[in-house]
């Protein structure tokens, strides 16, 4: 580890929460339908949106109303998707001539922009139009980040209503998450982006004469306002193939510091947000720590990881400590515009958000280095997590570390003036059961199927670390790839598919069912008997409640991967 | 009064131990069994691996010794779990056997009306509810009921351990009898109000024996918890063998199950209805009935805890301290006149003014002599106090509440109540104001004065509220006071709150406006016209001499009538949830270690550098599973003590108990199991089990 690269991670840290905290405060007004200082500007935008929907704003909705609409939403947004990726030749801006999607990698990516995870099996220069790209995934980089923050305002509103039938209406929530905050926070990204150098057109890819005389086709196309709404919606789905390691997507340090902050900017904001909603920012702070010290740790994991690099390396006598004119450590994958710091940082911050972009390859980190960015999304993207979707996350796990530990002072467990209770313990069950099931049943079936096998591109644990991130990602709506496993056939389309539709909307299901239980319930005022949950103890418990729950579950195959990987390594053997 | 605890039995008792050995296996029943999902997954996976034993022993595979023990520790596990259960219920079988004492056969003496002379006998288990029964001494009261005709005195030491009679008569708020005891004297007629098997005794036997125990709900929350927590390690474990296959592991089935078997939380999940049935238990030797699980429970939510003044927070009696004569009366004049009044008097209240007359003014017993009439305390005058026959004709000398000795003064004098002297009245508001009670004394139709009763807080009492405040329960009194008096003696106990000139309907909208805050309400009371609140609380505490109504309507009946009892409850509840919150963080904290054991067990042939894992150096894999196998089974038998007991509770603020408990069950249960494991291992590597 260097001076330098420790001090860009202090700065990153730094800058994000100096943006979140009055992103927070902002968020909180807009979905409160308090004025803002963008309302002049917004609220007519909004309202005429109501008018041409039909959407009645002032109408209510119990939570299975508000379930059944955001389905219903999404189920609309997916079949469009595919139909338009079907249908791209006879569709207008293709100047590249993209034939039509295979069926099964059209379903997969559907899916995978539906439920924010922004998994690519394909390559997005050499399979998408420019139509595809602008109306079908840009598109669903807001709709479906805007899904997840509803169901984040829903179930705040189960901790703030008392004894209410219902939790909001989700076109409501959905249409000011977009108008309020994607659209104007993307639109300065974009025109930082297309200030940095990352091209913002409809023309003709490019075909230059490289100095050697070769020819080179240069894919370009309307990427700025792709990638911005990209690293804010915590989406991750790259307009080409090297994602954010490509110069049109990430040109320069500074664009890359600015799109790692990005990716975490909103899912942090709405931790302060959520504070402030429940009228106690003491509540939001405690969650902001114990997140922020999850990510810190991993970071420093990852980083030094890579920053010590391959043992076999230094024994064939190669020099791997980082000096003025070498990086040290494991450079294999990364971008050297980057370097390790940047690329540790920018992997365990877009797995710890569920953001899934990269500037690196991780089938090449250091086994460690590599299972970090894996442990962030099998704790269950709680890590600030996706933008609403990783809060709603974390607060499942708040609703269980009280539950566990709460009965301890003798009450029923209570958060925020709420009892938990059977129902809730349920629910909250559900959603922590759903993942390990997604990831370890399709992840095991891939052990034993040819077909499963097939994928591989390497052998032993390295190979089982591909499946196993494969689908962790998938189930985990992260979309980060660890790369060499060759994804696009037909098996792992499909199955990486349902692992992402599970992931995604059989834990929102229940976490609405909990916003809808829970708001029925009366609040319980605060006295000395009641469980602190804004103190050190309790950011303690809560991380210790993850990690014992959330990571224990996979400790097993992570032996079988990752951990037994590195020991082997130390051991002399390379896979 | 004498309080009989029921004995205290010894956890180890033999008489316990025994039978509750036995019952370990007959709860070997599968439909036992299902009501606890964690054990019966522990006990089908017994099965299962007893099953493969069977198979590899005729089979002859590798790992016959240790698959054989394995299966053995699994029983084990699940018969540990049993036996606690056993345990917990053989404690309160005990007390319910000598329950079980007082419903002998008995023959009833049915009357068919109220004024029937004769009576037909009956036996006691055909009555039914509605049914009138005649007791005479010497009598077992055949069932639960009022007196509806007639007092007498009743021995209810069969079920409070109180050898002292108690009375018992018709109308006012000490109707209610109990089936079971004992009539001493005299005769009364009974209306039964429950049907055979509905009785207390019927429902404190179900209670204690445990076998009719619902689930509260806590417990069933929990059960979930424990059961998603069960279903995640079964996923683990089922998917574990295509990831070992691709590793080039074959993991025998038998370390599969041990391993399933030390992930899921068997530790609480073995202890969980042992806890359940001791804290009951613990209710009932504090000689509380809970009509429901769920009413212990809440009593460890409670918010705001509503105490009646009076037996409460006060002594029941009050106690004389100053006499104030009017103007023209001189101080001994008044001490004389209420010494005389008050030496008949076998009130508390009477007998403290005869303490302080004498005190003051050395006053002798009257001559043998003398001709005093007492003349008792009636509830239509609202007066005592004696005619002394002296030489100069009748001296009449009355003592009662300043408005009775008005009347009577008005009465005497052949006029209508007013007009009586502005100093009297100034002092019975000088009294009233610090709290006291004015009691005034006449002679011959002339006040005297007024003598001041105090209300005498309880010793110890402020103390008891200052822990429940900073258990975060806030005390409101309840009293049937001026509000003036109230705020005196509220601020002397040192209560949160209170609420005077109490009535029925102000109480009953007291409990609503807090339980519509989102507070949980406790409150004891005795009388019918507490009913309405006792059944509006959350946690309604009857007191066993009040009336049947107020007994019907709360969810717990004190036997000993001891309404301080409720802070004594809302602990049990508290301790009754820390127990269960402590064991659950320890068995889920215990996987760390389990892990450590067991992984690198498995997969050392495949992958000999996961010894690295191995940090407890554990001598062999198939040492480090049995051993991962036979803790998790005798950390069940090791907890049973403090499932039974419970956590020890001391009130503090949630905090305070929260880091307490976290730092001793959460990072015990992560460090305990490294020791245990080991220890074992050293033990089963030593004796060559392997």
């Amino acid at each position: 580890m260097t001076a330098a690269g420790i001090l860009q991670i202090l700065l990153f840290c730094a800058a994000v929460t100096a943006g979140a905290i009055p992103l927070g405060a902002y968020m909180a007004r807009v979905y409160s339908g308090e004025r803002t200082w963008l309302s002049p500007l917004l609220r007519p935008v909004e309202r005429a949106i109501y008018k041409i929907c039909f959407i009645r704003p002032e109408t209510e909705q119990h939570w299975t109303a508000y379930a059944f609409a955001l389905l219903a939403f999404n189920l609309v947004g997916l079949l469009v998707l595919y139909a338009v990726m079907r249908v791209q030749a006879f569709l207008p801006f293709d100047p590249a001539g993209q034939s039509a999607v295979a069926p099964d990698l059209a379903w997969n990516t559907a899916v995978s922009f539906a439920t924010n995870t922004n998994w690519q099996n394909y390559a997005g220069e050499s399979t998408l139009s420019y139509l595809t790209q602008m109306v079908g995934m840009t598109v669903h980089n807001f709709t479906s980040a805007a899904t997840g923050m509803a169901v984040l305002v829903a179930l705040i509103r189960g901790f703030t209503r008392r004894q209410a039938r219902t939790v909001g209406n989700f076109y409501v929530d959905a249409v000011r998450s977009i108008i309020h905050i994607l659209l104007p926070a993307s639109a300065l990204m974009a025109l930082f982006l297309v200030w940095q150098g990352v091209p913002q057109n409809l023309d003709a890819y490019t075909a230059a004469t490289t100095l050697e005389g070769a020819t080179q086709v240069i894919a370009q196309g309307p990427v700025a306002s792709q990638e911005a709404i990209k690293m804010l919606g915590t989406n991750g789905g790259g307009f080409f193939n090297a994602n954010s390691a490509h110069p049109f997507e990430n040109p320069t340090a500074f664009s890359n510091f600015v799109e790692m902050a990005a990716i975490l900017l909103i899912p942090a904001g709405l931790v302060f947000s959520f504070g402030r909603m429940v009228a106690d920012t003491r509540q939001g702070r405690a969650l902001f720590l114990a997140m922020g010290i999850l990510l810190v740790a991993g970071i420093a994991v990852c980083y030094q990881a890579e920053a010590v690099g391959n043992p076999a390396l230094s024994r064939l006598g190669l020099d791997v400590t980082a000096g003025d004119n070498a990086p040290g450590g494991n450079m294999e994958g990364k971008e050297v515009r980057f370097g390790i710091a940047n690329s540790a940082l920018w992997a365990t911050a877009t797995t710890a958000a569920s953001n899934g972009s990269v500037n690196s390859m991780l089938d090449s980190y250091t086994p460690i280095g590599g299972m970090v960015p894996m442990v962030n999304m099998m704790l269950g993207e709680v890590v600030f997590g996706g933008t609403g979707s990783g809060l709603h996350g974390m607060i499942v796990f708040v609703i269980l570390a009280v539950f566990i530990a709460g009965l301890m002072v003798g009450r029923t467990p209570e958060y925020l003036g709420k009892k938990i209770e059977a129902r809730e313990v349920k629910l909250a069950v559900l959603c922590i059961l759903i993942f390990p099931l997604a990831i370890l049943s399709l992840g095991g079936l891939s052990m034993v199927l040819p077909a499963g096998l097939a994928g591989m591109s390497a052998p032993g644990p390295h190979g089982l670390s591909e499946v196993l991130y494969a689908f962790t990602s998938a189930a985990a709506n992260n979309g980060s790839a660890f790369a060499g496993l060759s994804g696009n056939t037909p098996y792992y389309n499909s199955t990486l598919g349902v692992a992402m539709l599970i992931g995604r909307f059989l834990v929102i299901v229940p976490t609405l069912a909990i916003a809808g239980s829970l708001a029925a319930k009366k609040i319980v005022p605060p006295s000395a008997g009641t469980f602190p949950t804004h103190g050190g103890l309790f950011v303690g418990l809560l991380i210790a409640v993850i990690l014992v729950v959330g990571g224990l579950t996979f400790f097993p195959v992570l032996a079988l991967g990752p951990i037994v990987e590195h020991l082997l390594l130390a051991a002399g053997t390379l896979f | 009064m004498s309080i009989h605890r029921p004995r205290e039995v010894s956890l180890f008792d033999a008489s316990i131990l025994k039978p509750a050995a036995l019952a370990a296996f007959r709860k070997l029943d599968p439909r036992d069994l299902v009501r606890n999902p964690v054990m019966f997954t522990t006990g089908a996976v017994a099965a299962l691996s007893t099953v493969l034993f069977v198979h590899d022993l005729s089979a002859g595979g590798g790992h016959v010794a240790v698959a054989g023990q394995i299966a053995a520790w699994l029983w084990f596990t699940v018969l540990f779990a049993n036996f606690a259960e056993a345990v917990a219920e053989g404690r309160g079988k005990a007390q319910a056997d000598s329950l079980r004492r007082t419903k002998t056969e008995t023959l009833a003496k049915k009357v068919a009306a109220l004024d029937a002379t004769g009576h037909q006998p009956v036996p006691a288990t055909s009555l039914r509810a509605g049914d009138l029964v005649a007791c005479e001494p010497g009598d077992i009261i055949p069932g639960d009921g009022d007196v509806v005709a007639g007092i007498a005195t009743v021995d209810e030491s069969a079920i409070t351990g109180e050898s002292a009679p108690v009375i018992r008569e018709s109308g006012g708020d000490r109707s209610a009898v109990t089936g079971g005891t004992r009539v001493a004297s005299d005769r009364i007629v009974v209306r039964i109000t429950a049907n055979p098997g509905e009785s207390f005794i019927d429902r404190m036997i179900a209670l204690v024996e445990g076998a009719k125990r619902q689930k509260t709900p806590n417990e069933i929350a929990l059960t979930i918890l424990l059961v998603g927590l069960t279903l995640i390690f079964l996923i683990v474990v089922a998917s574990l063998p295509a990831f070992a296959a691709y590793s080039g592991t074959v993991i025998p089935m038998v370390f599969l199950v041990a391993l399933l078997v030390t992930l899921i939380p068997t530790t609480i999940g073995g202890l969980l209805s042992a806890i359940g049935i001791a804290g009951m238990d613990r209710l009932v030797r504090f000689n509380v009935i809970a009509k429901s699980g769920r009413a212990v429970e809440a009593a460890g939510d409670i918010d705001v805890l509503l105490l009646d003044k009076t037996g409460t927070i006060t002594l029941g009696a009050r106690q004389a301290a100053e006499f104030i004569p009017l103007p023209h009366v001189g101080d001994r004049e008044l001490a004389e006149a209420a010494f005389l009044s008050s030496l008949a008097d076998e009130t508390p209240e009477g007998k403290s003014i005869v303490t302080l007359a004498r005190a003051r003014f050395d006053f002798a017993d009257p001559a043998a002599g003398s001709a005093i009439t007492f003349i008792p305390f009636s509830a239509h005058t609202r007066m005592s106090g004696v005619d002394v026959d002296g030489a100069d004709g009748i001296t009449e000398i009355r003592k009662g509440a300043a408005d009775a000795i008005i009347r009577y003064v008005a009465d005497r004098a052949g006029r209508t109540p007013g007009g009586h002297p502005k100093e009297l009245v100034a002092s019975v508001e000088r009294v009233a104001k610090a709290g006291g009670t004015p009691l005034v004394v006449a002679r011959d139709g002339r006040a005297l004065g007024v003598v001041h009763l105090k209300d005498i807080i309880k010793p110890g009492i402020r103390e008891r509220f200052a822990t429940l405040r900073a258990m975060g329960i806030r005390t409101v009194m309840i009293t049937g006071d001026n509000p003036l008096t109230a705020a005196a003696i509220a601020a002397e106990a040192g209560v949160d709150d209170y609420l005077a000139e109490a009535t029925p309907e102000a109480k009953l909208e007291l409990i609503r406006k807090e339980q519509k805050g989102g507070r949980l309400v406790a409150m004891c009371g005795d009388g019918s016209n507490d009913a309405p609140a006792l059944a509006q609380a959350d946690v309604g505490v009857a007191m066993n001499t009040g009336t049947q109504a107020a007994r019907e309507a709360g969810n717990m009946v004190d036997l000993e009538s001891d309404p301080t009892k409720l802070i004594e409850i809302v602990m049990i509840g508290k301790q009754l949830l820390m127990s269960r919150g402590a064991l659950t963080t320890f068995s889920i904290a215990n996987d760390v270690a389990k892990y450590f054991a067991i992984i690198p067990a498995l997969f050392l042939a495949s992958y000999p550098p996961l010894q690295a894992l191995n940090v407890m150096r554990l001598a062999s894999p198939q040492s480090a599973i049995l051993s991962a196998i036979i803790f998790n089974a005798l950390i069940i038998i090791a907890l049973i003590p403090l499932a039974l007991k419970g956590v020890t509770y001391k009130p503090a603020s949630a905090e305070v108990l929260l880091r307490r408990n976290i730092l001793v069950y959460g990072f015990g249960g992560i460090v305990v199991p490294f020791i245990g494991i080991k220890a074992i291992d050293l033990v089963v590597t030593a004796l060559g089990l392997v």
